[in-house]
């Protein structure tokens, strides 16, 4: 099977805390910041957007895949919050790396599991010799109405992956999907704020198709949560990723490393993909990694990595998630509202 | 639709900072040319992927923009000498004001440059940021 050649990431640098978002709208922030473990949360500048984020999360990626841009044969950006109704992200993002244009691309959506199914399109692309390299993006800038429980969480941020069938950092082992019709998130045409089955996100959603595709996953290898170094499950909140790691019988030490939601808040399309980059950021070789994504709708996209001698070889050529991480600067509720577009101005 | 055809015509140096090289003096240019003023016809010019790294030249705070950039103010829009010599006029993305001076380290990033309304096509290209 193919791998990954190059991966590379982009959060914005602005940061709110879940404390500033609480004292707006008069709750009890330690309650909501325990509840759903998450303590801050990205927030684009007003000039980003999936765009922008999915351009440097690709020009990241290809400092680390070293490879001439013109032989990708495939792009996609999977994002629930695309710039455009009509116009691809995908054709920006191709030209932005110049890989343009002997090359197929299209925006994929599936609220956040859009990311890796353009991962899944690459793998099989690559592994049929159609195409050299793909080129795989997984980024949003989420919205959550003012004053609902998602404005907590719902944050921006990307990661993207060159998938390629030589000199990769970590092979895919196997791939397995979980999907079903489940309506427990959704923004209709024209809506500016998705709407959210409030409980029923839980159990018959997030929990039931990400348990069935790592289960599903691990069933078809037979093997168990003891046989992987690292899990990263799609995390709309730390509450959800740290209770399916605990059902699917994977330790803290496992799970750690990958969650990233309590500090950088949910980045929809980019949560797993970026939670799997901090992974590959410290996996030494010989690792086993899972990755689980997650899509209101409902769906997962279950993968097994295993990481090669390569992975040390371009690991510092482009920023990791950590650094990312740490590179900000908190702004108020205002100057939030001001940057997401949600003042209405004269 | 003009100003959809301007911003398109544009994507290649607005996306990439691609300039132009004199191969007779060595001078580069951004934004690109088809002559070199001091070699005139005796100099060749080709296309270069300029580096995307410079430093401030100078600068200046815009703290009343026209409304379009109501949103971004106040900004600092500064001359970047790049790495190869040519000049560019562009947006510093990301800075602490205070932490803004002539000589800082920048490089180049990808963001959002206007739009034309609601409705209108998004342009996008370079600006600049300094470096950690
Ligand atoms: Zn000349």
């Amino acid at each position: 099977m193919s791998g990954i050649v190059g991966y590379g990431v982009y959060i914005p640098s602005y940061r709110i805390k879940v404390e500033e978002i609480a004292r707006v709208w008069g709750d009890n922030p330690k309650a909501i910041s325990r509840g759903l473990v998450v303590d801050e949360k990205s927030v684009p500048g007003a000039d980003e957007d999936t765009a922008t984020i999915s351009v440097e999360a690709a020009r990241n990626a290809l400092k680390r895949a070293m490879i001439d841009p013109q032989k990708i044969g495939a792009v996609y950006v999977g994002s629930e919050s695309h710039p455009y109704a009509v116009k691809p992200t995908s054709t920006i993002v191709a030209e932005a790396v110049e890989a343009s244009p002997d090359m197929t691309a299209a925006d994929l959506e599936f609220a956040c599991k859009a990311g890796t199914a353009g991962m899944q399109i690459c793998m099989g692309l690559v592994d049929s010799g159609t195409i050299e390299y793909g080129l795989a993006v997984g980024a949003d800038t989420a919205q959550g109405a003012p004053g609902d429980a998602l404005e907590y969480t719902a944050s921006a941020g990307g990661a993207a992956y060159i998938i390629g069938g030589k000199n990769t950092i970590a092979n895919f082992e196997e791939t397995y999907s979980y999907t079903t019709d489940t309506p427990d998130f959704y923004r209709r045409e024209g809506q500016p704020y998705p709407r959210h089955g409030g409980r029923f996100t839980g159990e018959p959603a997030y929990f039931k198709h990400v348990l069935s595709a790592a289960k599903g996953l691990m069933e078809r290898l037979g093997k168990n949560a003891s046989d992987f170094d690292h899990v990263v499950f799609h995390q709309p909140n730390g509450k959800f990723y740290l209770r399916a790691a605990k059902k699917l019988g994977f330790n803290n030490e496992q799970a750690k490393t990958g969650l990233l939601t309590p500090v950088i808040g949910n980045t929809y399309s980019g949560a797993t993909p970026l939670g799997l980059a901090a992974i590959l950021d410290i996996a030494q070789p010989g690792d086993k990694i899972l990755a689980v994504s997650y899509g209101s709708g409902a769906g997962s996209d279950a993968f097994s990595l295993e990481v090669t001698d390569l992975i040390e070889k371009n690991r510092n050529a482009a920023p990791k998630v950590k650094d990312m991480i740490k590179k900000k600067t908190y702004v108020d509720y205002a100057v939030y509202a001001k940057y997401k577009g949600k003042l209405r101005m004269a | 639709m003009t100003e959809t055809v301007r911003a398109w015509r544009h994507i290649p140096q607005r996306y990439n900072l691609i300039g132009s090289k004199c191969l007779q003096c060595g001078k580069v240019f951004f934004p690109k040319r088809i002559l070199c003023p001091e070699c005139r016809r005796k100099g060749k010019l080709e296309e270069i992927n300029l580096s995307g790294k410079g430093k401030i030249l100078t600068y200046s705070v815009i703290e009343t923009p026209t409304d379009e950039f109501k949103d971004i103010a106040p900004y600092v829009v500064a001359i970047v000498e790049l790495e190869e010599g040519a000049k560019v006029t562009t947006q510093i993305v990301d800075y602490d004001i205070e932490k803004i001076e002539i000589g800082k380290e920048v490089e180049m990033v990808f963001r959002k440059i206007r739009e034309a309304g609601d409705d209108g096509v998004i342009s996008y290209g370079f600006k600049f940021r300094i470096k950690d």
